[in-house]
């Protein structure tokens, strides 16, 4: 919403720079949505060519990272920014690290759907579907909280990450109860885990980002507090 | 197993672990300015300051050219009277006695709140007189207390050891940064209680400016601090606690490192990350 925080700069080439990274890290965000929503589809159709594609993705988006950190380092270098440039560009160097982390999770996902292709991947997906939904809704809305410099969505999108761990914890028991079925499903079944695994993982990312964003909008380090205390920090 | 060992006892793992923090300091309060006004001819150059400046500690003005920073830190130690009409209205204490009261004798407040200017102002004499100068003129001629003195101010200027076989050599002689060490070294000489620095580094070189912020910061043990300047990073660097003001206003004074990372007011924000004008 308040796009004009990063403008007005006495040196419009100091503007150009802070706008030039943030449109970076969305850029990078784009391309890790787009690798989760591949990567799922790869993993319930089966499409390898799909999955490859996923793990080619990977490069750009570990390039996109180092190339934003070094943009960072030299703003911190040459501009030596205060308080909200200054945490613009810290919160940029910790967001890429969340980014660049579900980027490899959505590789995972990638990973297990061609291993579980040419494996009678017979597992119902309905389930799995829903959660990679709801972690992928909340990276955008992260995401799109970020573009907007705006703190107002934060405490909503963290708590979706309760039922991503109800979800979680459903598709775990199923999934206990199959391997007990027959233990001939425990390779399969793992792989499976891991998947479901990554994807909560990804809602943890999401909620990191958050995070990160409240200390860039705000000035306070809500790292590691409950859900209602981040309500309280961020409502004032 | 011994490098563990060592490794523990060097970074004390104990009261990391305990939670034991070093105990909290306590800040007390050296010079108080209270609902100070000051008018240049009737033009008002300082609006209802009020301020507490903690003891030992460095506190930092910044704000534009023209904001009263250098005005402020100028009545600290009553400049402001060689100046032709200006009016002062409050109140500014020093250990709970207001400098403008009738009873102050000028001369030794000033004895108690030294200062260093912008630019080195040796006097044309030997390095050992300029430091010495102070001395003299309270009438301290003896030999040895005069040595001791200014050899002390020489170390506490980190000044001795470059110094210390040319202390007959002429001042005039020094590099600029010497100079302005001197200068201080000469201020310490009497042993105030503050110092008061007007841009003491805007006239020195990179790595005579890094000098001089070292030298602060050995100072700061010893004397409260209290310095103007343009450059915000020298600020955030050497200060402990930073004022803003902006056009006579004090729009907001707190902790350097508060300050810089995440200011209250929203003219501070546009200044610090030169947004302001």
């Amino acid at each position: 919403m308040d796009n004009s925080k990063i403008g007005h700069h006495i040196s419009g080439q100091f503007d150009k720079e802070l706008e030039e990274i943030r449109n970076k890290v969305l850029t990078m965000g784009g391309l890790v949505e787009r690798q989760i929503e591949l990567a799922v589809q790869a993993f319930t159709t089966g499409d390898m060519e799909m999955a490859e594609l996923v793990i080619k993705q990977e490069h750009q988006v570990d390039a996109l990272e180092v190339d934003i950190d070094l943009e960072c380092t030299k703003i911190l270098a040459r501009r030596q920014p205060t308080a909200f440039d200054l945490r613009l560009v810290i919160s940029a160097i910790r967001i890429i690290h969340e980014i660049e982390r579900v980027g490899d999770k959505a590789e995972r996902v990638a990973e297990m759907a061609i291993k579980l292709a040419g494996n009678g991947n017979k597992f119902p997906h309905y389930e799995l579907e829903h959660m990679a939904e709801l972690v992928k809704g909340m990276l955008h809305d992260a995401l799109d909280a970020f573009a907007r410099i705006s703190i107002e969505n934060v405490s909503a999108i963290t708590e979706r990450d309760t039922n991503v761990d109800r979800e979680y914890d459903n598709i775990l028991r199923q999934l206990i109860t199959r391997m007990m079925e027959d233990p001939r499903n425990i390779t399969r079944t793992l792989d499976v885990l891991w998947t479901v695994r990554a994807l909560e993982r990804i809602g943890d990312h999401a909620c990191y980002i958050c995070e990160h964003l409240v200390y860039m909008i705000k000035g306070e380090d809500v790292r590691h507090l409950t859900q209602q205390e981040l309500e309280e920090k961020v409502k004032v | 197993m011994t490098a563990q060992e060592v490794r523990t006892h060097a970074i004390d793992m104990n009261s990391f672990i305990n939670n034991r923090s070093n105990s909290e300091e306590l800040n007390e309060i050296s010079i108080k300015v209270e609902n100070l006004n000051l008018f240049y001819a009737g033009k008002q150059a300082l609006r209802d300051i009020n301020m507490d400046i903690p003891k030992k500690k460095v506190t930092a003005y910044i704000g534009p050219s023209g904001c009263g920073k250098s005005t402020l830190l100028r009545c600290i130690n009553r400049m402001n009277d060689l100046v032709d009409n200006v009016t002062i209205e409050g109140k500014i204490l020093l250990d709970n006695e207001n400098i403008f009261d009738k009873s102050v004798n000028v001369a030794a407040l000033r004895r108690r709140v030294g200062m260093v200017f912008q630019k080195p102002n040796p006097f044309p004499k030997t390095i050992f007189e300029n430091v010495a100068y102070g001395l003299r003129i309270q009438g301290i001629n003896d030999k040895r207390v005069l040595a001791e003195t200014v050899e002390n101010a020489l170390r506490g200027a980190a000044l001795w050891d470059e110094m210390k076989d040319r202390l007959n050599d002429n001042a005039l002689g020094m590099s600029g940064g010497q100079q302005q060490r001197l200068v201080i070294a000469r201020a310490i000489a009497i042993e105030p209680e503050v110092l008061l620095l007007d841009e003491p580094a805007s006239a020195l070189d990179p790595i005579s400016t890094l000098k001089i912020e070292e030298l602060i910061n050995e100072l700061k043990e010893k004397y409260t601090i209290v310095i103007v300047t343009h450059n915000m990073q020298q600020a955030a660097r050497v200060s402990d606690y930073t004022a803003f003001m902006y056009l006579g206003d004090l729009i907001e004074m707190g902790t350097t490192s508060e300050l810089f990372t995440n200011p209250r007011k929203k003219q501070t924000e546009d200044y610090i990350t030169g947004r302001y004008g």
